[in-house]
């Protein structure tokens, strides 16, 4: 066995509940209830288990934090905003084993003591919400939600709650204000949403992949989960690969494989035979690496150390012909369109470097106007509430930095 | 203006939730799919319901990229523009399109059957390029593709015009 993800895929009618049942489904679960939620906890903690949605915090931590202020309500909330270009991965854990969420829901739930969980999915994914929510009621049906889980004393429901298109709802605060029924503006932190979350609850999140790893390290033990990966970084990941190479898709693959192994023999290669000139390694909002540093690992120290992410594991290829200027173009446009409009610096700088990138383009632009971009860029970061400014400004600068002579040959004089 | 009909669905909506607060968008995505878009007095009908201010609802209506303030066409087709989807082909699918309709960025055909729109990442990079109409996914799409789409739509809307007409 070497996936943990993707253990059901290919099965035939893999999001019909009997059908995961019978490939051992929720026995996990069972097996969980007769733990006390602190040895859940424990587990979580030794795995290592990080968070999948992009900042990588780990999971152990945030369910240990919420131990401090569990007094009441708990409430549980599964991140399926699917946001950052260059993902897709959780789409396919909902749409193809929503039961696996549903089980890792579960059994999180049943650890932290919540007893209400919601599942936020972007509205775009119509078609997906409808397979939850079919999966939810047949989860019901079968006793593995509702009051008195498996027999136990313990309940737990879900509800299934669609966005409404916003890019910055899937930061985790921003979050919590649209289930709340308000604009998704990111709240200032701390506290964090173990102390002040959906309703001024305790509320732990988590993305959709994160919670999807929860039954394996509850069967097999931390140390399973950490010997697929390297020390630091245990695991397997899942990685959305886009643009131009020949097989693009998902793969489940080990923390720590390299990023040529990735390009070259998960997705095939380059299409059409060209050369690579670059690859975003980790969502939009990661910096760019150029041809010659794809011998990267790719896991979490391994990226930071080559001044990039692995973030959301999006990775897009670009060929030879790719012209950078245009790819910093719709970066930057992406981040002005989307930027939540709360903090002056992101709110005007966003569009301020869109519209300088695309002065540039234009063949309007001069010298000053990179100078002024990098600028900018240094600006906005650490000047916002969330991290939509770091993600908005490293990318854009990480591609004039690489690729300077592209922007250079367009300056008008 | 809401009937009474769409009142008990969105107090059904609000009964289901833990708490009020939560009603908010799922009531005006509700609203949206009944009636094609929110119009204000539905905003203040809806805050009278859920009993917030209507600044509230108007707020959050209009934070969201999804949720249409103002009537569109019947067919609104939404384009990624974004990274991935705009690597597949030299002439991107928006251009096509909007060559293929006559018709840009914000715009609606004549016959009021068609808006364009393009849209950010719809997280179908690895099945680029993509488009929504409506509420409706498409990926993978070659031109050929979007032309049968686009045929058996008008196809369609012929055949109704046609019978409301007899």
């Amino acid at each position: 066995m070497d996936k943990i993800i993707f253990k059901n895929k290919g099965v035939p009618d893999s999001q019909n509940i009997d059908v995961y049942s019978d490939c051992g489904g929720y026995a996990v679960l069972k097996k969980a209830l007769s733990l006390t939620p602190a040895d859940i906890i424990k587990l979580v903690e030794d795995s290592g288990l990080r968070g999948r949605g992009g900042a990588g915090f780990p999971a152990g931590a945030k369910w240990r934090l919420l131990t401090k202020y569990r007094v009441k309500t708990v409430y549980l909330i599964c991140n399926a905003d699917e946001g950052e270009p260059g993902t897709f991965k959780d789409r396919y854990v909902m749409e193809f084993d929503p039961h696996l969420l549903i089980e890792g829901m579960a059994i999180a739930a049943y650890a932290t003591g919540a007893h209400h969980g919601f599942i936020y999915i972007r509205g775009e994914y119509d078609w997906i919400a409808k397979v939850l929510v079919k999966a939810i009621e047949d989860a019901h049906s079968k006793g593995f939600l509702g009051s008195n889980v498996m027999g136990s004393d313990y309940s737990f429901y879900i509800d299934v709650f669609r966005g409404a298109g916003s890019y910055v709802c899937g930061e985790e605060t921003a979050l919590i204000e649209s289930l709340e029924g308000k604009a998704g503006r990111p709240r200032l932190k701390p506290p964090f949403p173990a102390a002040y979350g959906l309703y001024g609850e305790p509320t732990v999140i988590h993305n959709v992949t994160t919670l999807s790893y929860i039954p394996f390290i509850v069967e097999n033990g931390p140390q399973a989960y950490k010997s697929f990966g390297k020390q630091m970084s245990g695991g397997t990941a899942l990685f959305s690969i886009s643009g131009h190479v020949n097989k693009p898709g998902l793969y489940e693959y080990p923390m720590g494989t390299s990023l040529r192994k990735l390009i070259y023999e998960a997705a095939g290669g380059i299409r059409g035979g060209k050369l690579l000139k670059a690859v975003v390694p980790g969502g939009l909002s990661s910096p760019v690496l150029k041809s010659d540093e794809i011998d990267v690992e790719m896991d979490y120290q391994s990226l930071n150390a080559v001044g990039t992410m692995l973030g959301s594991g999006g990775i897009i290829v670009l060929d030879e012909d790719t012209s950078i200027p245009m790819i910093a173009m719709k970066t930057a446009r992406f981040f002005a369109h989307e930027s939540c409009g709360q903090c002056a610096p992101c709110r005007e700088g966003t569009h301020m470097v869109f519209h300088l990138v695309e002065m540039i383009i234009a063949g309007k632009g001069s010298a000053d106007n990179i100078e002024q971009i990098l600028r900018l860029c240094r600006y906005i970061r650490g000047s916002t509430i969330c991290a939509f400014g770091i993600a908005a400004t490293l990318p854009v600068e990480a591609l004039i930095k690489k690729f300077r002579n592209e922007f250079d040959i367009l300056l008008h004089d | 203006m809401i009937d009474e009909k769409m009142r008990q669905i969105i107090e059904g909506i609000v009964k289901k939730l833990p708490c009020r607060d939560s009603a908010v968008v799922p009531s005006l995505s509700f609203i949206q799919k009944v009636k094609g878009h929110i119009s204000e007095s539905d905003m203040e009908d809806l805050a009278i319901i859920l009993q917030f201010p209507q600044a509230r609802i108007f707020s959050a209506a209009s934070f969201y990229s999804m949720l249409k303030l103002k009537p569109k066409a019947t067919y609104h087709i939404q384009v990624c523009t974004n990274v991935a989807c705009s690597l597949v082909e030299t002439v991107t699918l928006f251009d096509y399109i909007s060559g293929r309709l006559g018709i840009g960025e914000g715009e609606t055909t004549p016959d009021g059957l068609f808006s364009l729109e393009a849209v950010e990442c719809l997280g179908s990079c690895g099945y680029a390029p993509a488009m929504m109409i409506n509420t409706d996914h498409y990926e993978n799409l070659s031109f050929k593709r979007v032309d049968g789409i686009i045929n058996a739509m008008k196809e369609k809307e012929g055949k109704t015009i046609k019978k409301t007409l007899e």
